[in-house]
């Protein structure tokens, strides 16, 4: 299979095994008393990145974010920052700064003080403190708010003004926890473009925390999927999607379909899986698993085809009946239940305004794919 | 026919407006009634009573029953009523102004409260902020132990420390055994008596409205400074401490208001030598049954504390206006 690199820019660090990593999480573990939250975690991080950590809530993924910052300390193993071991240093000291999920705005301040709070704490002179506030507000583009306090300004400018504070000091890296979290969906898009403009102009080093795939997907570099406090798999997006190395991976990010069965016969690659109920899956992702073993065979649903007839060509072809339709404008969503029972989800980019072969509730349809559109997971 | 029908039709939303009016009417007085409460309290409770101590503040000592002249009368009609009014002078106000013992008074008066209100002060910040920061589940118990000394009587409360401060007492003894110090100390009967009692028994006052102002406060907006490089004890100056200044200033005002007036710690802990206003008040009152002086004495003290609640309200409505 090809190799899924970063879609977005020639950076690729960590196919490069000379690259020297940024951040480092070395066998960190991290208990709350008798709970786990963080359970030996080891993760690379490379200088420049925008880093995702994804995870449903209480996944442990937030504490990773408060143990850079400083304000947890790991129970075990440790975590280096440009070669030095953070341990015992105060989060005061440490040369990364963080956007809080609450923005944890100063009330008592105005927009311009707030910004200003880090660099005054370093001592820096007051004509160079007041240029780059002034820089800071142009970059979130809040400049006639400058005098005013948080509570006079709406969600959205309040999380812009918590932006600019943290990147004012203009920290090694920047920790962002949950920074969209609390805007409406339109105003979430946007942002999450303007945050990558920022990390690409100012060429920080972003850590986000986030349990919205979405957002990760659309701004990350590369994904840690955190689970119970483990990392499931570290990869880019494209390939946390279309090649995700484990069920728990497969079923968290997007949607997807999975058929339980076991290796029929295969060779280099190629494989048969019985699926069950006489269904036989053809794929060219089987890897290295041999005969006999059990595995999953997942396939995102906008690689199935749905049709009512049974189509010519196709390698992998299953009998159902429609069981549910939902248009969404760009595209329809099909629900098909297999003659087992099974229901298979299929979507369909609506690309022309009327479809040549309407599909309608109880139809008797055809759910046909590829032999590469689906993976072959073992774990 | 079509007629009767039409008259029943317009006649029905005629009842249904009248009734709707009629509940409106009702649901505005009750509204008004919520509000005319608080009013008609204060006009009876605090006002009218008041009016009283002022008008007997304006009158002369005599030895009758009420013991001052004149006494309210109102059989001799409208015209007697403004006759009583001309006897009225401001002779006793004068009398305060002639003796500088009353002056003297006020001014330990003051500086007593406001030396044990930032001692209070000083004492129930640190508490407070305990609590505050203090996990949830056990913050309703910790209320109830700051609370929990209004169980006992003020006054028992306050004998008690009489048995503690003597010479011979609890804290001397301790003091002696341990080889702390070899003499009694004489705390009892001093200013320093005072202020501890002051402390003692005021600190609930302080602590609750502090306890309040950062019990709401979000423990990420410290994590958020220390994060922009700000080490903890200036995080506290800048960040904690603005932002319970109303709780400070709250807490100020319920320690000091009563204090500068208190009459039974300084009895009872300060002895005869100590000189406050409230206990000057008891003597003119009970000692030397001069009602009209010491009508004039309260009416200063109630001007006196009223002047500095009036100016700080200020300030708050026009910090509020400039937020807004």
């Amino acid at each position: 299979m090809k190799s899924l690199g970063s879609i977005r820019r020639d950076f690729t660090p960590w196919n490069d095994p000379n690259a020297k990593p940024y951040i480092q999480f070395d066998n960190v573990t991290k208990k709350f008393g008798d709970f786990t939250a963080v359970n030996n975690l080891s993760l690379t991080i490379f200088e420049r990145e925008f880093f995702a950590l994804l995870g449903a809530s209480g996944c442990g993924k937030s504490t990773l974010l408060r143990m850079l910052a400083g304000f947890e300390e790991p129970t075990a193993g440790r975590i280096l920052l440009d070669g030095q071991d953070l341990r015992g240093i105060p989060p005061y000291r440490r040369p990364v700064n963080m956007m809080f999920q609450s923005y944890a705005l100063f009330p008592h301040m105005t927009v311009e003080n707030n910004i200003a709070f880090g660099l005054k704490q370093d001592g820096m002179p007051k004509p160079e403190i007041a240029a780059r506030v002034a820089e800071m507000l142009r970059l979130v583009k809040l400049e006639q708010f400058a005098k005013r306090k948080p509570h006079q300004l709406s969600g959205g400018q309040r999380q812009r003004v918590a932006l600019a504070r943290s990147v004012a000091k203009r920290p090694k890296v920047l920790l962002l926890d949950e920074p969209l979290g609390a805007l409406d969906k339109k105003l979430r898009e946007e942002t999450q473009f303007e945050l990558m403009d920022l990390q690409q102009n100012l060429g920080l080093t972003f850590v986000v925390v986030t349990h919205d795939q979405e957002e990760a997907m659309t701004m990350a570099d590369r994904i840690a999927i955190i689970d119970k406090g483990e990392v499931m798999q570290v990869a880019t997006p494209a390939e946390v999607y279309e090649a995700p190395g484990s069920r728990f991976v497969a079923g968290f990010v997007g949607n997807v379909n999975m058929f339980e069965g076991k290796i029929a016969r295969g060779e280099a690659g190629a494989a048969s899986i019985d699926a069950g109920n006489g269904i036989t899956i053809r794929t060219d992702n089987a890897g290295t698993a041999s005969a006999g073993t059990a595995v999953t065979f997942a396939i995102r649903p906008e690689k199935i085809k749905v049709s009512s007839k049974k189509p010519a060509e196709a390698i992998n072809a299953i009998e159902g009946e429609v069981y549910d339709i939902a248009y969404l404008g760009d595209m329809t969503v099909f629900h098909v239940r297999l003659d087992d029972g099974q229901v298979v989800r299929a979507s369909t980019m609506n690309a022309a305004r009327i479809t040549e072969d309407p599909l309608s509730w109880n139809d008797r349809a055809w759910v046909s794919f590829r032999p590469d559109a689906g993976v072959v997971l073992t774990r | 026919m079509s007629s009767a029908a039409v008259t029943t039709a317009s006649a029905s939303p005629a009842t249904s407006t009248g009734k709707s009016v009629h509940a409106r009417l009702g649901a505005a007085f009750s509204g008004r009634l919520v509000i005319i409460i608080p009013y008609v309290w204060l006009l009876f409770f605090f006002l009218i009573p008041f009016v009283i101590v002022f008008k007997i503040s304006l009158s002369q000592t005599a030895i009758a029953i009420p013991p001052y002249t004149p006494a309210l009368d109102i059989s001799g009609g409208f015209s007697g009523f403004l006759a009583q009014l001309k006897q009225l002078n401001l002779d006793n106000y004068t009398w305060l102004t002639q003796d500088a013992l009353y002056f003297n008074a006020y001014v330990t008066s003051v500086i007593i409260a406001a030396i044990s209100t930032v001692l209070t002060l000083l004492v129930g910040y640190p508490i407070a902020y305990g609590m505050a920061r203090a996990p949830a589940t056990i913050r309703p118990t910790l209320l109830m132990l700051v609370i929990l000394p209004f169980w006992t009587s003020f006054l028992i409360r306050v004998y008690a420390w009489i048995g503690i401060l003597k010479p011979e007492g609890l804290l001397n003894q301790l003091l002696l055994a341990t080889g702390v110090i070899h003499q009694p100390l004489i705390i009892l009967n001093t200013y320093t008596a005072i202020f501890i009692g002051i402390v003692y028994s005021y600190l609930p006052f302080m602590v609750l409205p502090l306890y309040s102002a950062l019990e709401k406060m979000d423990y990420s907006l410290i994590e958020a400074a220390k994060d922009l490089g700000c080490p903890p004890t200036s995080a506290f100056w800048k960040i904690t401490f603005p932002l319970s200044l109303p709780g400070v200033i709250a807490g100020c005002l319920l320690v000091f208001i009563p204090a500068v007036g208190e009459f039974v710690i300084p009895d009872l802990l300060g002895g005869s030598q100590t000189l406050m206003i409230g206990k000057t008040l008891w003597n003119e009152f009970f000692g030397n049954r001069d009602w009209p002086l010491s009508s004039a004495v309260a009416v200063i003290l109630l001007l006196l504390l009223i002047v500095p609640i009036m100016l700080f309200q200020r300030a708050q409505a026009r910090a509020q206006e400039m937020d807004r």
